[in-house]
């Protein structure tokens, strides 16, 4: 069990959600569309230029920008 | 006849992708209405549908994930629902994608609004290997629960039963509650103690929503309860700080956060229950991630994106021409009945220069908007426009802007020879509000197919050996100018943090013809009936100015005389072949019959300089003369860039007016690139200046009005009128200064 910023995250990789560390608006959003603590997730992929990151959360894929991944931490497994 | 229908005003809300304007049409079919929402550019679409003895006006809230106050749409549709305070919402959540959905869901039945469930695409869910089972999430819910397909229309007559039976009872709801713990209940209960006690905005919502509000930090709340009773007011806000600290210290966290987990918490719960089968684990691949994986690739994903664009460029650019021209030629013929009927005079300048070129105008966009509202409906329903803005996001958040930005973009001109008004009108996909009216003020400054033909005409006048370079920098300057000027307005006048991206990638689906066709057409009608009367008004008044006060009757008759002295220099016999051939005879003119026309035409072309001159167009053109000659131009170009305020077309045209060379065919101005070639003083330069200036000036007033209507106020069109000029006079000034004292290309 390891605990890393979403940003340092693999394609494909899984996890839980550990942390949201942001209130506001961008907050609001980000638990809004289901990163909530404990919520599994999967790195989908990454746009042409690393940014941003789709993820699968609660069966649909998401995407945020890396500024905004930042504050999002992740427990993985192994 | 029939007994008297009753009245209901119901609301359809739910995420966006969820199929919820497919429900809409299909329940109202054509009999809908577009509009905005009083104060806001949120859309507001409304329809009527009967069920047996009821008529239904249903209101299409837009697509919201959640109903915070930190956006337009949730605003608009949380405020509806509590002040229209509809009888039924019918709650359209994807069956596919329940969890999040039912986010909403929860929050729809906390604000205390009688809801019934659509429980849609149960067929694609299905052939996902995901059923639900609807009887068992309605007993765990409390609400009714109808599984539909909106494509097809299938249980949509149980909504509609489900809704007449909510609309029956009353409102009256069973209370529905969720826990969010032994903190936040403990201090909600109380909460909701002091709102009963004080009345406390109980005319608008229910306490124990008030007080979760206040949790939340709901700005838009906390304001309406500060105005109404400041004291309870701070009385709350001490009691959300309280347990704010207690959380931080016990559990390292605060409430809006312990809410939305308490939410997902409660709603995972219900799912757990066996309301969710899965044939497959959750996590399996789908269709719609193996298409992602070929079409967000690293290098394909690019490539393709790029053919996809050019491809709607092509499309609404293209295809629009057939009936662009049928729009011309019908306006030509009437151009042609009015000016064979009505006699000569003001009557017929105004009503053909300034009626039927302004509806022209107003009409001649139709296609445009069609066809680019057609397009990115296309684009948008299937799925694919999230995909550009999530590859293109990285290029244009560091300019302050959106991934989605790059349609307004390219419709405008971004691929030389677009147009600003279905461009301004196409950044209305953005759901950024700072991002969008970033991108509507930047993307006038790409080379519409109206600016064209002045840079065809500099360009192929005076860099004749560099044209294409010469093209390819002028859409290079326009769209580097446009993006670094959307960077400085982001940190000066629209400034503020970026809006979260935080975006679906909604599955690929096919979009429904009809959907498409509904969608271009409202939109289309509202550009007409909104855009179009404000339009002609503009179009008349810049009639009047590039026509009053005209010349006066003693500097006509210096024009008559010079005619008349001209006739009596040939026989009687030359001036009359040339009345025969004006009189549509088919005569050949002799060589003494064709010089004289031309000098007659000499004379024509002399009085329209003139009395374009005189025009307040001209006053205007020749006063800023003092001004503009530090950029290089002298009133004539003034008077031809006062014109391309009408519209950009008029620019090369009047220019030809103002050069005395009569109407030139902007198409085809060689003559006129050749008399600049050999004026003084028009040096590459000078044509360097203009295009540079053309490029960044006010935009065409149609464009501004379209501004004005996607911004909602009138302040950003004349910014983008003021602003745009000053800025293009300094650029052009600089250049043409700078040239002219190194001596650069000839100045």
């Amino acid at each position: 069990m390891g605990r890393i910023n979403m940003r340092q995250m693999k394609v494909n990789q899984k996890g839980r959600i550990a942390s949201v560390k942001v209130a506001g608006e961008l907050g609001r959003r980000i638990r809004d569309m289901g990163l909530t603590k404990g919520a599994e997730i999967r790195i989908q992929g990454r746009a042409p230029l690393y940014d941003p990151v789709a993820l699968r959360v609660r069966g649909f894929t998401l995407s945020l920008r890396n500024s905004e991944a930042d504050f999002i931490d992740v427990e993985i497994d192994d | 006849m029939g007994k008297q229908l009753e009245q209901r005003t119901i609301a359809l809300g739910g995420n966006p992708n969820a199929g919820k304007t497919t429900l809409f049409n299909a329940l109202t079919g054509s009999r809908q209405h577009v509009g905005n929402y009083p104060g806001v550019t949120v859309e507001r679409i409304e329809g009527f549908v009967r069920h047996q003895d009821t008529e239904f006006h249903i209101i299409d809230l837009p697509g919201t994930y959640s109903l915070t106050a930190y956006s337009e749409d949730e605003l608009v549709a949380r405020d509806f629902l509590t002040e229209m305070k509809p009888e039924a919402v019918i709650n359209i959540v994807d069956a596919a994608n329940l969890e999040r959905n039912l986010y909403l869901s929860v929050q729809l039945l906390e604000l205390g609004v009688p809801v019934c469930i659509a429980m849609n695409m149960v067929d694609s869910a299905k052939s996902m290997g995901i059923s639900i089972d609807t009887v068992k999430l309605s007993r765990l819910m409390q609400v009714p629960v109808v599984p539909t397909i909106a494509r097809s229309g299938e249980g949509k007559e149980q909504v509609l039963d489900e809704v007449m039976k909510l609309a029956s009872a009353g409102g009256n709801v069973n209370k529905f509650q969720i826990s969010y713990g032994d903190d936040l209940d403990q201090v909600l209960i109380e909460m909701e103690k002091v709102i009963a006690d004080g009345q406390f905005l109980d005319e608008l919502y229910p306490g124990r929503w008030i007080g979760i509000k206040y949790l939340e930090n709901d700005p838009d709340v906390v304001e309406k309860g500060e105005q109404q009773d400041p004291d309870l007011s701070k009385q709350l806000l001490a009691m959300v700080d309280k347990v704010s600290r207690h959380l931080e210290t016990t559990l390292g966290t605060f409430p809006e956060a312990l809410i939305a987990d308490y939410r997902y918490g409660y709603i995972g719960a219900i799912l757990k229950q066996g309301v969710i089968k899965r044939e497959y684990p959750a996590d399996r691949l789908l269709l719609t991630d193996r298409i992602d994986r070929v079409v967000t690739n690293r290098f394909f994903g690019p490539l393709l994106m790029l053919a996809i664009i050019y491809g709607l460029y092509q499309f609404v650019f293209t295809y629009s021409q057939v009936p662009i021209g049928w729009f011309a030629i019908f306006f030509e013929w009437l151009t042609d009945v009015v000016s064979s009927v009505l006699p000569d005079g003001l009557l017929k300048s105004m009503i053909v220069s300034g009626v039927i070129d302004g509806v022209g105008g107003v009409l001649g966009f139709v296609p445009l908007i069609m066809f680019m509202f057609f397009g990115i409906a296309i684009l948008e329903d299937s799925g694919y426009f999230a995909r550009v803005a999530y590859m293109l996001d990285r290029v244009f958040s560091i300019f302050g802007l959106h991934g989605n930005s790059v349609m307004p973009f390219i419709i405008s001109g971004g691929i030389a020879g677009g147009c600003a008004v279905p461009g301004v009108m196409a950044s209305r996909t953005l759901k950024s509000p700072r991002e969008k009216l970033a991108t509507m003020l930047t993307v006038p400054f790409m080379n519409c197919g109206a600016k064209l033909p002045i840079m065809a005409l500099l360009v192929g006048a005076f860099f004749a050996e560099h044209q294409a370079s010469m093209m390819m920098l002028i859409t290079l300057i326009a769209w580097g100018g446009a993006l670094l000027v959307a960077k400085f307005l982001r940190v000066t006048i629209i400034s503020g943090p970026p809006t979260p991206f935080v975006m679906e990638l909604p599955p690929y689906r096919l979009p429904t013809m009809r959907g498409l066709l509904i969608h271009t057409w409202e939109r289309t009608w509202q550009y007409i009936k909104k855009a179009g009367t404000v339009i002609l008004g503009i179009s008349i008044l810049l009639w009047a100015m590039m026509t009053f006060p005209g010349l006066s009757d003693s500097d006509k008759q210096v024009f008559i005389q010079q005619r008349q002295e001209l006739k009596q220099t040939v026989p009687l016999s030359v001036v009359q072949e040339i009345e025969r051939k004006a009189g549509g005879e088919p005569v050949t003119l002799s060589t003494e019959a064709l010089s004289l026309r031309k000098k007659l035409v000499l004379i024509d072309n002399k009085e329209g300089e003139a009395g374009l001159r005189g025009s307040v167009a001209g006053r205007i053109g020749i006063s800023l003369e003092s001004v503009s000659r530090f950029a290089g131009f002298d009133w004539r170009t003034n008077i031809a860039l006062v014109g391309g305020f009408a519209a950009k077309e008029v620019v090369v045209t009047t220019l030809g007016t103002a050069y005395s060379l009569g109407e030139v065919d902007p198409e085809a101005a060689v003559s006129l690139g050749d008399t600049l070639k050999r004026t003084p003083g028009w040096t590459p330069l000078l044509a360097l200046s203009l295009i540079l200036f053309t490029i960044f000036y006010a935009p065409c007033f149609v464009t501004i009005v379209a501004i004005v209507k996607e911004s909602g106020s009138w302040k950003w069109g004349v910014f983008s009128m003021v602003f745009n000029t000053v800025l293009a006079f300094g650029i052009a000034t600089l250049v043409y200064q700078i040239g002219s004292a190194v001596g650069f290309l000839g100045g």
